[in-house]
């Protein structure tokens, strides 16, 4: 038994040590020595949930009559694509998670005009064929475009009320002015900064009609796309009018090819070229075809929380949580006396390894994920509870020390087995409801306190008794029986 | 000590807690009969809460009510009934129909052009009443299927003693006894306080119930324990002798987290506060009906006593026939 004592008694040591080296730091790099290059790169930053730090949560639902309609592969998508926006509208750490059957949960932290980013998002695609007139900018650009400023235009009805002066069934090609467009190999840092100028959008990715892959006549690769009526109709009118200017392809705001119209486009097809790869291509292709939201979405629940209000909330928790632990660690002290103590030390064990592993999965703590956390304690201590309990009651039917550690222990264990057991089936049930239903509230609730129930189990069962015995060895302790309490 | 010998008493107790509260939800539900038995928050049945600081002028209610009657919810109905309360000194807390983000920054446009100074919006949330209506029904179906998950899982725990099923059962009907205080308590708060359910409520009410089985399960224990080491022992003996053994250990346990919880309240701010009083309601009501109600029932199924409740019997205790 001792070697396997000396054996938890190392894994408890490298264990708290780690737990420290995480808790204590923000940010853990190792750099392999013969390249320095990054081996690990960890944020240990503890992170905040929206109602602690501030920020704008929304529930989006697929805006359908029936859920049970909605294809999870295309929610997906959806949610993808919404990503993708809502980075492309500046607000960083977007989280985005599909919730049930129909519905998307975003948080946006630290935001603070939730109106238009809930707008924004709310639109079924933002792919815009823009005006550039003679001066086209790089690809990559961010620009503002006058589409959604005022609800009132809308581009497309603007265009159809132009006189049509058409050819039917003349087809033409739109020639890219650029040279390597994949847009995957745009990168935030080369995105420049959006330029005051406000372009008209000729039409949005709703008049698209289908979207496809094709290799030209000299083997290159382009994207051919054909698009609908009304949008055959604004495209025709537009090129006919400006023969020589160019034309940019915008998604989520950003330029991502800029041709130029060589001439009138009338039988609502068109080519994008560019020195594209297959991959790259159909990497656009992909952009272009779901540009638009397979799932149209609408805001069913809404909720921003000031950053005071969250500042305040961290605070106050944190203190509660200070006070609620010292009591408990005076108490069982006080109470159960060397146990006690050794408990403990367990228990700041426990919060020091929780606190790592909040750390490194990462859990986002939110209120109630505190108030759980906090929760946890008591129920850590009961693990240890019940078992210095029954260690007393063995001792006094005359148990040696020893003995009663070991009895203690392993008469505890179908108590602290069941009782535990059933408190998780509660959690996985809470869980799935907060799944579900998009209830991030109850979710970060029952993860903290199922992480909780797990912790403990093993610093109540394994850490205890391991130092319990680390006393043992080096006191005389069954001169002093009071020290347990008795 | 003997706890079980009497079991009446303690159940007398339980209803003189539970009763109350299933009158005060009665009434809650008589005076609002499309709420149900508690007074719901937004979470549940829709609508838009919005808290906002002023920093310049602080204006009347009748003030902020003229500026929510020139908009309209989601559906196109008029905000006319909105609930405007102060919240400390500089702030109010508007609960009204469901306004969606656009709404809620042309009414905060509107405030700040109207009072000067800046408006601060330190919280906003808004549920459709589809959604609502829908998280309600699925917390009735997890509370549930937690507590069929629960009598089965107890049931398998229990299956070397006899009559495995009686301790799922009384475990159980625990669970719905602190499910009913809880409720009660709620219902009550909801009455005094104005307080209203919301989905910290639940996760309160889902947890108590964790709890609750946590509790019972420890003192089952042991009854299954000395099943095996005692064996000429009648039940309500043994019943009793477990109860007693345990009574420290679910004090100390229910002290603990009482600790944790009291801090809580004490210290944790307003926006956990409610949820940490119903916490507190339910972990206590989770210790006492462990300890004087889920025992003593496998003692009342034992004896098969249901059959004197209706008998005239001078020993028969006031308030047996629950």
């Amino acid at each position: 038994m001792s070697r396997s004592r000396n054996f938890w008694l190392v894994v408890i040591i490298l264990l708290i040590a780690f737990s420290l080296w995480v808790d204590l730091s923000k940010n853990i790099s190792i750099a392999d020595p013969t390249n320095d290059k990054l081996l690990v790169n960890l944020n240990t930053d503890i992170r905040l949930g929206l109602d602690l730090r501030g920020g704008l949560q929304t529930l989006l639902q697929a805006d359908v009559p029936n859920c049970a309609s909605v294809d999870p592969n295309e929610l997906n998508v959806t949610r993808q694509i919404l990503e993708s926006r809502a980075n492309a509208l500046g607000v960083s750490e977007v989280t985005m998670q599909v919730a049930g059957n129909c519905r998307i949960v975003a948080e946006f932290p630290g935001i603070n005009n939730p109106e238009q980013v809930v707008a924004a998002l709310q639109q079924t695609g933002l792919l815009e064929f823009v005006d550039m007139g003679s001066n086209p900018v790089p690809v990559g650009t961010v620009i503002k475009t006058d589409y959604g400023q005022t609800s009132a235009t809308q581009p497309a009805a603007a265009g159809t009320a132009q006189t049509s002066t058409a050819t039917p069934n003349a087809t033409a090609t739109a020639q890219s002015a650029v040279t390597a467009t994949p847009l995957a190999n745009t990168t935030p840092s080369a995105t420049t900064q959006p330029s005051a100028t406000v372009y008209h959008t000729v039409m949005t990715g709703a008049a698209l009609d289908t979207v496809s892959v094709q290799t030209s006549s000299v083997g290159q690769y382009e994207i051919a796309f054909t698009l609908k009526s009304n949008g055959t109709q604004v495209f025709s009118d537009y090129t006919t009018a400006n023969v020589g200017k160019y034309l940019a392809i915008v998604l989520d705001k950003k330029v991502i090819s800029v041709p130029v119209i060589n001439s009138a486009i009338t039988g609502g097809q068109g080519v994008i070229q560019g020195s594209f790869t297959v991959d790259t291509a159909n990497a656009l292709a992909v952009q272009l075809r779901y540009g638009s939201l397979p799932v149209p979405v609408k805001v069913v629940e809404s909720e921003t929380v000031g950053p005071t209000l969250g500042a305040e909330s961290v605070r106050k928790s944190l203190l509660a949580g200070a006070i609620g632990l010292t009591v408990v660690i005076l108490f069982m002290g006080l109470y159960y006396r060397l146990p006690g103590v050794l408990a403990d030390l367990a228990l700041v064990t426990y919060t020091l390894i929780s606190l790592m592993l909040f750390k490194v999965i990462p859990i986002f703590l939110t209120l109630p994920g505190i108030a759980g956390f906090i929760l946890s304690i008591g129920m850590a201590v009961d693990a240890n509870v019940l078992i210095f309990e029954r260690l007393k009651e063995e001792l006094r039917s005359g148990r040696s020390l020893r003995q009663a550690i070991d009895l203690g222990w392993s008469r505890a264990w179908p108590s602290i087995r069941d009782s535990n057991s059933s408190t998780l089936i509660t959690c996985l049930i809470l869980y799935i409801f907060g799944n579900t239903f998009g209830a991030s509230i109850v979710k970060g609730f029952s993860i903290n306190l199922a992480l909780g129930v797990v912790i403990s189990l093993f610093t109540a069962i394994i850490v205890t008794r391991t130092y319990l015995h680390l006393v043992l060895d080096n006191l005389k302790l069954d001169e002093h029986p009071n020290w347990f309490g008795l | 000590m003997n706890i079980i010998k009497n079991r009446y008493l303690y159940f007398l107790i339980s209803l003189l807690v539970i009763v109350p509260g299933i009158v005060f939800m009665a009434i809650h539900w008589v005076n609002n009969p499309s709420d149900g038995p508690l007074a719901l928050s937004i979470d549940f049945r829709g609508g838009s809460l919005l808290e906002v600081q002023f920093s310049g002028t602080l204006p009347s209610i009748n003030d902020i009510q003229a500026i929510y009657n020139q908009y309209q919810s989601t559906t196109g109905q008029a905000l006319s009934d909105a609930i405007i309360q102060p919240l400390g000194t500089d702030s109010y807390s508007i609960t009204s129909k469901q306004i969606d983000d656009a709404t809620k920054g042309k009414i905060v446009a509107a405030m700040q052009s109207k009072f000067g100074g800046t408006v601060t919006v330190l919280n906003f949330t808004s549920v459709s009443a589809s959604v609502g209506a829908e998280v309600t029904s699925a917390a009735g179906w997890a509370i549930l299927a937690a507590a069929i998950f629960i009598i089965l899982y107890v049931w398998f725990a229990f299956r070397s003693v006899e009559h495995p099923v009686r301790y799922g059962t009384a475990a159980i009907i625990a669970m719905f006894h602190d499910i009913f205080v809880v409720l009660g308590v709620e219902a009550m708060l909801g009455y005094f306080l104005h307080w209203e359910a919301d989905s910290l409520f639940l996760t309160a009410l889902l947890t108590v119930i964790g709890f609750s089985v946590h509790d019972t399960i420890v003192v089952f224990d042991r009854i299954r324990e000395n099943a095996n080491i005692y064996r000429r022992v009648d039940y309500e003996t043994l019943v009793n002798h477990s109860v007693v053994q345990t009574l420290d250990r679910s004090i100390n346990t229910q002290l603990t987290v009482m600790f944790t919880l009291f801090a809580l309240a004490l210290f944790g701010g307003d926006t956990t506060r409610h949820f940490v009083i119903i916490l507190l309601a339910g972990i206590f009501s989770g210790t006492y009906s462990s300890i004087f109600n889920a025992s003593p029932i496998l003692v009342v199924w034992q004896n098969r006593e249901w059959r004197t409740w209706f008998r005239r019997k001078t020993e028969a205790q006031p308030g047996t026939a629950q």
